[in-house]
């Protein structure tokens, strides 16, 4: 047994935090992705679009039912064998696309509950003075449903930072794949991982508290 | 004019009401009355096509209607010639007073937001809550919210607002402030379909009453004569039951 090595953990410490920005450009780029894919699935399943809803619910049922990982191994080893111009796709693509998929899924069933959470008179009044669904959706239920489902949708976004590691086993030189390397060649893993494992302990602390102050601002919403 | 043919409404095997007309002249004003479940609020809802008529023909202005083959342009026209106030006001909760209003006109009328809002000031002004343009719904009283809606209908510009029972979800003290707001328009002579248990108010203000029982209409006329001289001895029951609770001087 040794001591923690403080000093290698300090040096270590810049090397990882050049990497925490391709974790983050990951989760958000997916994040951004998942709710616009989020919001289109979810409007399908609240109107029961004939045909999409079907294909809506078996795409939110696969993604939902099976595991991350092996999501990402399905796109990114399994897929191009079958659909050959997808060889090119790298690891990040495939881990930004396999987070999308996946989280959207989740999301899919918040923004819907919340979709149908708003007051039913409210879809009646706006169709009263002529507005189409399309409008409806967008300047009454939506920005609604967004605010109820937001501190849900957050909880998702820090999910999706912590899943952004797997994309190491991609092969990604990410903050986990870095640490693994770095770790790899000093043979000092637990102060590596212990590192790696704070840096996102960080990270989620920044957003959780992020997170209280916006849904003590949406509490508010409305209410003036 | 507004006219309605032949106007049917079934909810699955149960029969609503069948072949219903009704015809009100551009600045008439009708009070529909009856009995609860006879049929009044879905016939309101299908004049605003927010129940689909089964069979009939709808005309509100120079759009008339087959509404067993209306498309969904003539059912957006139809939307807006013709507007709505609920008895739960059903105002949008993240808009503020003068937004509920001025929704349709920019949305739907397509006015720019600057034209929009000087109408929508003038419309807050003739409700009585200039001073509320920027508070939302859930911070105004049960009345207040009422003449929002109120508002809101007075925007859209219709031929006709149809009003169901828009005071009987209040609470007594917001009553009279909506219904002198309804008065106000009735002198404008806006037209309006009214289904409301307020006798009073329909004695004042109606050119029409309607009495409505089981899917039909039984009998109409001038208040007076409705009042005072009922033909059917189911309008009499009906208003001998309504008056006694609530005598109209
Ligand atoms: N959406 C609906 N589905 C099924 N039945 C309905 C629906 N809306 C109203 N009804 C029925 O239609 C009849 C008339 O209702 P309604 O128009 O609300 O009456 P009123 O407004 O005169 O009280 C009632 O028997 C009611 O149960
Ligand atoms: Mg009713």
């Amino acid at each position: 047994m040794h001591v923690l090595d403080l000093d290698y953990m300090l040096g270590l410490l810049p090397i990882l935090l050049g990497y925490l920005p391709l974790t983050l450009e990951m989760a958000g780029a997916g994040m951004l992705a998942a709710l616009v894919l989020a919001s289109l699935l979810a409007v399908v399943r609240v109107q029961r679009t004939p045909g999409l809803n079907a294909l809506a619910m078996l795409f939110i049922s696969f993604f939902r039912g099976t595991p991350l990982l092996v999501q990402l191994f399905l796109f990114y080893y399994g897929l191009p064998q079958i659909l050959t111009f997808l060889v090119a796709i790298n690891g990040i693509t495939a881990t930004i696309l396999g987070l999308t998929l996946h989280f959207s899924a989740y999301m899919a069933e918040s923004i819907r509950a919340a979709i149908v959470g708003v007051d039913r008179s409210q879809t009646e009044a706006a169709l009263s003075i002529g507005m189409t669904q399309g409008q409806l959706m967008r300047r009454i239920i939506l920005p609604q449903a967004t605010r109820v489902a937001t501190p849900t949708l957050m909880n998702y976004f820090i999910d999706m930072i912590k899943s952004t590691s797997l994309a190491f086993t991609l092969g990604v030189t990410e903050l986990m794949g870095a640490t693994q390397k770095e770790a790899a060649s000093s043979f000092l893993y637990f102060e590596a991982f212990l590192l790696a494992a704070i840096i996102y302990w960080i990270v989620v602390e920044i957003l959780s508290w992020l997170q209280r102050r916006l849904e003590k601002r949406l509490n508010r919403a409305y209410q003036r | 004019m507004i006219a309605l043919h032949g106007i049917t409404k079934r909810f699955g095997t149960h029969s609503v009401f069948e072949d219903i007309d009704l015809t009100l002249e551009q600045g008439e004003i009708i009070v529909v009355i009856g009995p609860s479940g006879t049929g009044k609020s879905t016939l309101l809802r299908c004049i605003n096509y927010l129940e689909t008529p089964d069979a009939g023909r709808l005309t509100v202005g120079d759009l008339s209607l087959d509404v067993t083959r209306a498309s969904r342009r003539e059912i957006l026209a139809l939307r807006r010639r013709t507007a709505f106030v609920f008895q739960n006001y059903a105002l949008f909760a993240n808009k503020s007073a003068l937004d509920n209003i001025c929704e349709g006109m920019i949305v739907v009328d397509g006015l720019s937001k600057a034209e929009a809002h000087v109408r929508g000031r003038e419309i807050l002004e003739r409700i009585g809550l200039a001073d509320k343009a920027n508070a939302y719904p859930a911070s105004l009283s049960g009345g207040q919210q009422q003449r929002v809606g109120i508002g809101r209908a007075m925007a859209a510009k219709a031929d006709v607002i149809l009003f169901d029972e828009p005071t009987s979800a209040l609470d007594p003290e917001w009553v009279d402030e909506v219904l002198s707001l309804m008065k106000q328009l009735a002198l404008e002579r806006q037209t309006m379909i009214v289904v409301s248990h307020e006798m009073q108010f329909a004695r004042e203000v109606a050119d029409r009453v309607v009495f409505m029982d089981e899917g039909r209409i039984i009998e109409q006329g001038p208040p007076d004569e409705l009042f005072t001289n009922p033909r059917d001895e189911r309008t009499q029951r009906f208003l001998r039951k309504v008056l006694a609770n609530n005598p109209v001087v």
